[in-house]
């Protein structure tokens, strides 16, 4: 099937490709032919049953309709309103704007998505000059031999009665200078040379990680069985990691794993949670493991078994996301703050009690997603260190285990994106209500 | 005798020049190269004039600084700063802890001697 960007978009190419007209598959579907209409003109959003009825009759996956489609692309046109609040764009007219020029939709989104990087990697370098204290010291260095220099030369070329022996020091500490400015700046230039190396793409630490585990899909073979590599030196082999950070960040993230892993065997795990009736809580008393480690491990193993992939994401005690495992439909914000109602949140302000909500994120026709949570507070470093805090939510979408029954939390992204208007929750107002 | 300027830097070739300059213009110019122990030279000397680094081994001048204001004996001591990273927080650091002057390198020798003339006129 051709990879169009809207999801109407393929399910008219898919009914066109079959032959059918759409009487038919609406018929099929169980849904009326205007409706389908306004479907395939991306003119209706749906998610959840309509697009397994629709995959269904037509005979094909349901992530080949909605896999990297919509969602993304209208979050990212949302985003990219959002950033500029001051222009008035018809952001409750995004789905028609996408649908009719997806093309132009789709290149604004891009431009957008580059503009957030660069600012990123600016915020990104701006920290750098302000906290690396190789480049700290080193401008130090260089600017005070420079005014060494320059305060001396001054004096040399001022001072027509000076005496001999001062002027011979003041001669003898510029030429020493001029020597320590050289190799100053050399190291300035080498350290600066290094720095460019590193891709502009992955701005921080934990991008350049979270880029890694992306192209694995999270899913790690070499830390999996009775043999797994060494951590360490599965971080320093690793692709695209360029800086020690991110390297330090990988190294803790493959220790984990592999810790996980050697506690959950695939196999064994995988059977445990069939047993369980696909209950985390059942499977981490079973093992007499962490509930954390459980979701932790579901997550790296549900991807590469086929079906969409499930999201986790880990917060510290401040709230910030410390871990973005992304999946299809549950838009994992960047940079600012994410929406409070997460059940990751009410997991955090809650330690150890373990939160299982069924939510649901976007308008019309809202995703759903089971979300299982978790937090813990420790003393890593005994009763004299600081409490840390530290919470773990999967989150899985339709189609991987069955949902349970009752109303689903609307949630969303962030405040600045999010249609629940009159959310109790809310923190600044949404430029979407605004634009209503 | 001149007004009596410590100056508590750390790189010997500014010392040098600035001792020089202040010199020959009627200054007595102590020195004092250590952060740790710099507040002790302060408290012995009871200078006229501070010269301060803001990088400085051991311990950062705006510490220094602090401690200089929070004594009854050296607390009205003018203090003009020196520091290699002109940002607009470091000045805000320094002016917050009682900072007369606040000058960046490079600087010039006429620009410090015209600092140092306006903190303690003669």
């Amino acid at each position: 099937m051709a990879k169009t960007t809207l999801t109407g978009t393929r399910i008219r190419s898919e009914r066109q490709r079959l032959g059918l007209k759409q009487t038919e598959l609406a018929a099929r579907a169980g849904i009326s032919a205007s409706y389908l209409n306004l479907i395939e003109h991306n003119r209706r959003r749906i998610g959840g049953k309509l697009v397994l009825d629709l995959s269904r009759a037509l005979g094909v996956e349901p992530a080949a309709l909605t896999e990297g489609a919509q969602a993304p692309l209208l979050e990212s046109l949302h985003a990219a309103a959002a950033d500029h609040p001051e222009v008035p764009a018809e952001t409750a007219r995004i789905e028609d704007f996408a649908g009719r020029f997806p093309g132009w939709a789709a290149l604004l989104a891009a431009r957008s998505a580059r503009v957030a990087r660069l600012e990123r990697r600016v915020e990104t370098l701006t920290d750098r000059l302000t906290h690396d204290p190789f480049l700290s010291s080193a401008l130090h260095d260089v600017l005070s031999t420079v005014t060494a220099i320059r305060s001396a030369a001054a004096i040399l070329a001022d001072t027509e009665d000076i005496d001999p022996e001062w002027q011979a020091r003041f001669l003898r500490n510029i030429r020493d200078d001029a020597h320590r400015l050289g190799d100053g700046a050399s190291a300035l230039v080498r350290h600066l040379d290094q720095s460019g190396e590193r891709p502009a793409a992955a701005g921080t630490p934990q991008e350049e990680l979270e880029q890694l585990l992306e192209v694995s899909d999270f899913h790690l073979p070499a830390l999996e069985g009775p043999l797994p590599q060494d951590p360490a030196a599965l971080a320093a082999a690793a692709p695209g990691l360029t800086s020690p950070a991110a390297r330090s960040l990988a190294r803790a993230h493959f220790d984990r794993y592999r810790s996980d892993a050697a506690a959950l065997a695939a196999g064994a795990f995988g059977r445990a949670l069939a047993q369980s009736g696909f209950d985390p809580l059942r499977v981490a008393r079973l093992f007499d493991v962490p509930l954390a480690m459980v979701l932790r491990r579901w997550a790296a193993l549900a991807g590469p078994q086929g079906g969409p992939r499930p999201g986790l994401v880990r917060a510290d005690g401040s709230g910030t996301l410390i871990f973005r495992q992304p999946t299809q439909g549950f838009a994992l914000p960047r940079f600012g703050a994410v929406c409070p109602l997460w059940p990751l949140f009410e997991a955090l302000t809650h330690p150890n009690v373990p939160v299982r909500r069924l939510v649901e994120l976007g308008e019309g026709a809202p995703q759903r997603f089971l979300t299982y949570a978790i937090s813990s507070a420790t003393r890593p470093s005994g009763f004299d260190g600081p409490l840390v805090h530290e919470a773990t939510m999967l989150i899985l979408p339709e189609g991987l285990v069955p949902f349970p029954g009752g109303d689903a939390l609307p949630i969303g992204s962030g405040c600045r994106i999010c249609p629940h208007e009159a959310c109790v929750a809310r923190r600044e107002p949404s430029l979407l209500s605004a634009a209503d | 005798m001149g007004k009596r300027v410590l100056l508590i830097e750390d790189e010997p070739n500014i010392i040098e020049a600035i001792r020089f300059i202040l010199s020959r213009d009627g200054w007595s110019v102590l020195t004092h190269a250590d952060g740790s122990t710099a507040f002790d030279a302060v408290c012995a000397q009871v200078p006229d004039v501070i010269i301060l680094d803001a990088m400085l081994p051991n311990r950062s001048g705006f510490e220094i600084l602090r401690d200089i204001r929070a004594r009854d004996e050296t607390r009205e001591i003018p203090v003009m700063m020196l520091t290699a990273r002109g940002q607009q927080k470091d000045r805000d650091m320094a002016e917050r802890y009682g900072a007369n002057r606040f000058m960046t390198k490079p600087f010039s020798n006429a620009e410090v001697l015209d600092v140092m003339r306006q903190l303690a006129p003669s």
